[in-house]
């Protein structure tokens, strides 16, 4: 018999509406869940009442008769750089560390309005800067995913989203809020063999999400399956009056509009993600998605996007230089951690607090982002990456003459070990090279897991979409899925 | 424009200036925020969580802050920017909690416009540069505890117009008629309260000085000078200093400094000095803010007559340009002025009355004219019983005198206490009768050339008539009965 | 562009961050490695090209001048490290 906690969100929404099983069991069997993998390290803080609270509810809507709410009963995860009311919110830092904000995200309200339930805030590499999840203050997420190597060296979870993604491929939660700057999750989603879409700038609110890079910042759903994503998206997506950056757009039925026949659909492959050094087996699940679009009756097209290769080097001159200021509000004086030496003047106290509460990779990209927009540098380093920002945007508006969507693989590599490249910051900002480009034009991207590699680790594919058609990358991602038959889950080992 | 040198002991100089001025704009909410503005509230309970910088809270802006510079600018013929950008000025202090300030650098709202100014009777154009939008910082508080500062963030985000002049004033005096005159254009259109006590409006300004015709010289911006009169003693003090720094052999430094009134000094401001890379880039926040024309057209519709052409509309009423000058200095005295004419009064005489009768009465007691107890409808009431005879000029002053008691109104004054100023000729020549019989003497000094007794005649007149006749008629009867009789 | 330890300490001082010497000497290579790849953006010819500033097209919103927030001064304070009287509070700033 399946357990609850193996079943989707669609699943458990179903099963609750129909009275298979309760809420209230449906999040005793996530919180169980929850507390029984705690060597993952996936949560900084488990919120069970909260889940009750949800499940109490949708049981009680249920038993007066009540139509219920989209999510009603549905248990989720709440990344950590989502504002949540009263409870503790850190970014993954120190700085933060206690912060209990006074205010919940917008986006979290909106699943919390459409019924949902927390299991807990995720860990999260620090203030979403990292690929791995080894910047967290809060301790490395390890992912559930083994080698089959006989090895048991633990596994980076991806990030900066490693704690959504781990704890949705452990079954600890049927879905999680991710957030998305330059591949944030979509790269974990690959690593950990689940689904993840981040929709076009604009759809989520950024209002009470601690911010990195605003203008790359997107929150999107994580979860196993493409119409879980779809589920969840609507409940996350809306116009919000108080981000001034928010589209104001309805928020499309995207579950209801998933159709995986892509006849009369043109799907470009950019000849420039064939990057040097690309492993065989992503190249070969690359070809594997071509063919199985084909299968599902789309036309396959080359198309080139030629300023790919500078993508990487704009977004490390773009989302340092937000982020320098971004992060120049925490300053030990009206949250978070207060560093005061003895006899220290003002300057000197934002100093001792920015030393001692950020971590190591937040403080080098707040010196890149410090040091890019200092005087002198302004034009050469930020006006040029936001001009070849305009030329990576223009590449696609090109490819879209000739396509409607693009594939790509979702990470140049599986899963790495820990510690595997935490000692070289540039080996790590390259694993994001088929992800920023779509981040920097704001366009909604979303990987589905395509397969295994040798050692039997996932590897995903990623759709990218014209800007709003957040449907046709569902739609793509879903044939895609069907075709993949993806159902290899991490043995329990924890 | 007679030119203004400074002689130093090396001979003249000549002082350059040019103003940056904050003008808070008015508004009830804040630039990004929902949190009110109104002066002298609880500390920290006009702040949102968007003003206290929170993590995750954006800003979004105010479109009356827009408007209300976009008419400044209009109001001051300036270019105004249908594309414009927010951009983030990158500092730590304790009263900028976000550490950057939301302001324009790259591309304000409102380009170069100008304002004319008038000093010793000539008048001289001043440009400005341009006029952008941004965030007021917080208050910090040093004096309530031994070894901390208070940080009060009800400021914070209060939306400011920062109104950069172009280096053309060359002397105290232009300085302060710029500023006077820029405070009084503020006024009329309704952008900023002009109340500089309360930091409304704030100067920074940026002094060097040069030998006449030499190229500019190096210049220090002395920060946030909050009147007319000290704007003027910074220039002059600045100016001194400079020269005695050159002249003994030194070189100006391009620093910020603070004016000190209580010790009549400048002096460098330490704490700015490390905060010059401002790092400035765009606000990804923030879109850029583009206008259309609708809301351009509507702005320029809204704008008042602005004290220009107010005064040259007085003066080709009639008015003396003194009197034009004094209406239209304070937005308040001309829209009473406005109303007195609206209600049928005549400009001269109008003109006057406010000038001398009503800033005497309202100087007296210590009220403004926006509360004047006497309003313009009954004031133009009063000036209307002048006119058509019905009170002399010394009736009208004492119907005046109740008017500002009792609130009531002139005619009804007039009417309860007989105060009507007769013509009644039968009555006035009975009484001049009376009067040439008491004092035959005098008759005979005054037939025999002793001209200037005349108005000792009318005096007698009109004071054995109580002050009620009418002069005109008394003058007339008067020199019937004293030259033709 | 190459970054020295001075550059280093400069810039860390601009970003109000606290470091060593040695952190400054572990930190000129790491950064030269990283600002030495960015620069490869030179390449780029940008002559006639705009720098972005809106991903989506899309035009800004402006609010009505309503005060609808404020006023909740025990939330603003709430998470304070430091405060009295209704202040945050810092070190003396002597300015
Ligand atoms: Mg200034
Ligand atoms: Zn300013």
């Amino acid at each position: 018999m399946t357990q609850i906690t193996d079943l989707g969100v669609a699943a458990l929404r179903d099963g609750i509406r129909t009275g298979e099983f309760s809420a209230r069991e449906v999040a005793d069997a996530f919180i169980v869940r929850v507390s029984q993998a705690r060597q993952l390290n996936a949560f900084i803080v488990e919120t069970p009442e909260h889940a009750i609270a949800a499940a109490r509810e949708a049981d009680a809507a249920r038993a007066a008769g009540e139509t219920l709410k989209p999510l009603a009963g549905v248990p989720i995860g709440m990344k950590d750089l989502f504002c949540t009311k009263g409870v503790q919110t850190t970014a993954a830092s120190h700085m933060l560390e206690g912060f209990k904000p006074e205010y919940e995200s917008t986006v979290s309200q909106k699943l919390w309005d459409a019924g949902a339930g927390m299991l807990g805030k995720l860990n999260l590499d620090q203030f979403a800067m990292g690929s791995s999840n080894e910047t967290s203050y809060f301790g490395n997420v390890i992912s559930p995913w083994r080698r089959q190597d006989g090895g048991n060296a633990p596994l980076a979870p991806g990030g900066s989203s490693g704690g959504s993604s781990s704890a949705i491929s452990a079954r600890l939660c049927p879905a999680a809020t991710g957030t998305d700057t330059g591949g944030s999750i979509r790269q974990p989603a690959a690593f950990t063999g689940i689904a993840g879409i981040k929709p076009t700038y604009g759809r989520c609110s950024r209002w009470g999400v601690v911010a990195f890079a605003s203008s790359l910042d997107q929150a999107g759903p994580m979860a196993r399956d493409v119409r879980d994503c779809a589920i969840m998206l609507e409940a996350m997506a809306g116009f919000d009056a108080k981000d001034a950056t928010s589209l104001q757009l309805d928020v499309p039925k995207w579950e209801q509009g998933l159709n995986p026949d892509l006849r009369g659909k043109k799907v470009g492959i950019p000849k420039e993600y064939r990057v040097d050094a690309m492993p065989g087996e992503i190249e070969a699940l690359w070809q594997q998605g071509i063919d199985w679009l084909k299968d599902a009756g789309a036309e396959i097209v080359e198309v080139s996007l030629p300023h790919t290769k500078y993508a990487l080097p704009a977004y490390y001159i773009i989302a340092p230089a937000e982020a320098s200021s971004n992060l120049a509000r925490y300053d030990g004086v009206r949250y978070g951690m207060r560093e005061l030496p003895e006899g220290a003047n003002l300057q000197e106290m934002y100093a001792a607090t920015r030393a001692a509460g950020f971590g190591p990779e937040v403080q080098r990209r707040i010196l890149i982002g410090t040091y890019v927009l200092s005087a002198g540098f302004y034009d050469a380093y930020y006006t040029q990456a936001q001009k070849v920002r305009t030329l990576i945007a223009r590449d696609f508006e090109r490819a879209w003459l000739d396509c409607d969507l693009l594939l790509t693989p979702t990470a140049p590599s599986a899963a790495f070990a820990l510690g595997e490249k935490s000692a070289d910051p540039l080996a790590m900002y390259l694993n994001d090279v088929f992800t920023v480009p779509s981040s920097l034009a704001g366009i909604p991207a979303m990987s589905v897991p395509g397969g295994l590699d040798k050692d039997g680790l996932p590897l995903g594919l990623q759709i990218i979409g014209k800007p709003l058609d957040e449907q046709g990358v569902l739609n793509a991602s879903l044939a895609i899925e069907q075709r993949a038959g993806f159902t290899a889950r991490p043995g329990q080992w924890w | 424009m007679s030119e203004f040198r400074i002689k130093g002991a090396t001979g003249e100089w000549e002082v350059v200036i040019g103003l940056e001025v904050h003008a808070q704009v008015t508004s009830n909410a804040k630039l990004f925020s929902g949190a009110a503005t109104a002066f002298g509230a609880e500390p920290n309970t006009q702040v949102s969580l968007v003003d206290a910088a929170m993590p995750g809270m954006l800003p979004v802006p105010n479109r009356e802050c827009i408007r209300q510079a976009v008419r400044t600018g209009m109001a001051i013929e300036a270019k105004i920017n249908k594309g414009s950008r927010f951009d983030r000025k990158n500092y730590f202090y304790a009263d900028l909690p976000q550490g950057y300030q939301i302001s324009q650098l790259y591309h304000p709202l409102v380009g170069e416009g100008t304002i004319e100014i008038e000093v010793e009777g000539e008048t001289k154009t001043i440009g400005v540069e341009r006029i952008h939008v941004e965030q007021d910082a917080g208050k910090l508080m040093h004096d309530q505890h031994p070894t901390r500062s208070y940080v009060d963030l009800n400021r914070s985000g209060v939306a400011l117009m920062e109104i950069v002049s172009k280096p053309d004033m060359r002397s105290p005096a232009e300085a302060g008629a710029y500023l006077s005159k820029l405070r009084s254009i503020l006024r009329y259109v309704g952008s900023c309260d002009g109340n500089m006590d309360q930091g409304s409006m704030r100067a920074d300004v940026n002094v060097s000085v040069r030998r006449p015709g030499e190229p500019f010289g190096t210049r220090t911006e002395t920060k946030n000078v909050n009147s007319v009169r000290f704007v003027m003693q910074t220039v002059e003090i600045e100016a001194l200093r400079q020269i005695d720094v050159i002249e003994s052999g030194g070189t100006i430094v391009q620093e910020t400094r603070l004016f000190d009134p209580d010790k009549g000094e400048t002096r460098s401001m330490r704490s700015k000095e490390d905060a010059h890379d401002y790092r400035y880039f765009p606000d990804p926040d923030l879109l850029p803010l583009e206008l259309d024309d609708a809301f351009l057209d509507e702005c320029r519709a809204s704008l008042p007559e602005l004290p220009d052409a107010k005064r040259a509309r007085y003066l080709s009423l009639g008015v003396t340009p003194y009197n034009a000058a004094v209406l239209t200095a304070e937005v308040e005295a001309a829209r009473y002025f406005d109303a007195l004419l609206e209600a049928g009064a005549k400009a001269p005489a109008a003109a006057n009355w406010v000038t001398s009768e009503l800033f005497g009465a309202l100087n007296r007691l210590g009220r403004d004219i926006e509360d004047s107890p006497v309003s313009a409808t009954q004031a133009a009431q009063l000036l209307g019983l002048v006119a058509e005879g019905t009170l002399s000029n010394t009736l009208a002053k004492q119907v005046f005198e109740i008017m500002l008691e009792t609130g009531d109104d002139p005619a009804k004054i007039v009417e309860e206490r007989g105060l009507k100023q007769t013509s009644d000729t039968g009555a006035i020549e009975a009484e001049i009768a009376k009067v040439l019989d008491a004092n035959a003497d005098k008759v005979a000094e005054y037939r025999s050339g002793k001209d200037k007794l005349f108005g000792f005649f009318v005096g007698q007149t009109m004071k054995a008539m109580a002050g009620k006749a009418n002069p005109g008629v008394v003058n007339e009867l008067l020199k019937k009965a004293l030259d033709g009789g | 562009m190459s970054v020295d330890t001075a550059t280093v300490k400069k810039v860390a001082s601009l970003a109000r961050i606290a470091i060593t010497d040695a952190d400054a000497e572990r930190l000129a290579p790491e950064l030269n490695n990283i600002l030495g790849w960015i620069e490869q953006l030179g390449e780029v010819d940008t002559a006639s090209v705009e720098p972005m500033t809106a991903v989506i097209p899309n035009k800004l919103r402006l609010r009505d001048d309503v005060v609808n927030d404020g006023d909740i001064r025990e939330a603003v304070l709430a998470n304070a490290p430091a405060g009295e009287h209704g202040f945050f509070t810092v070190p003396k700033v002597i300015e």
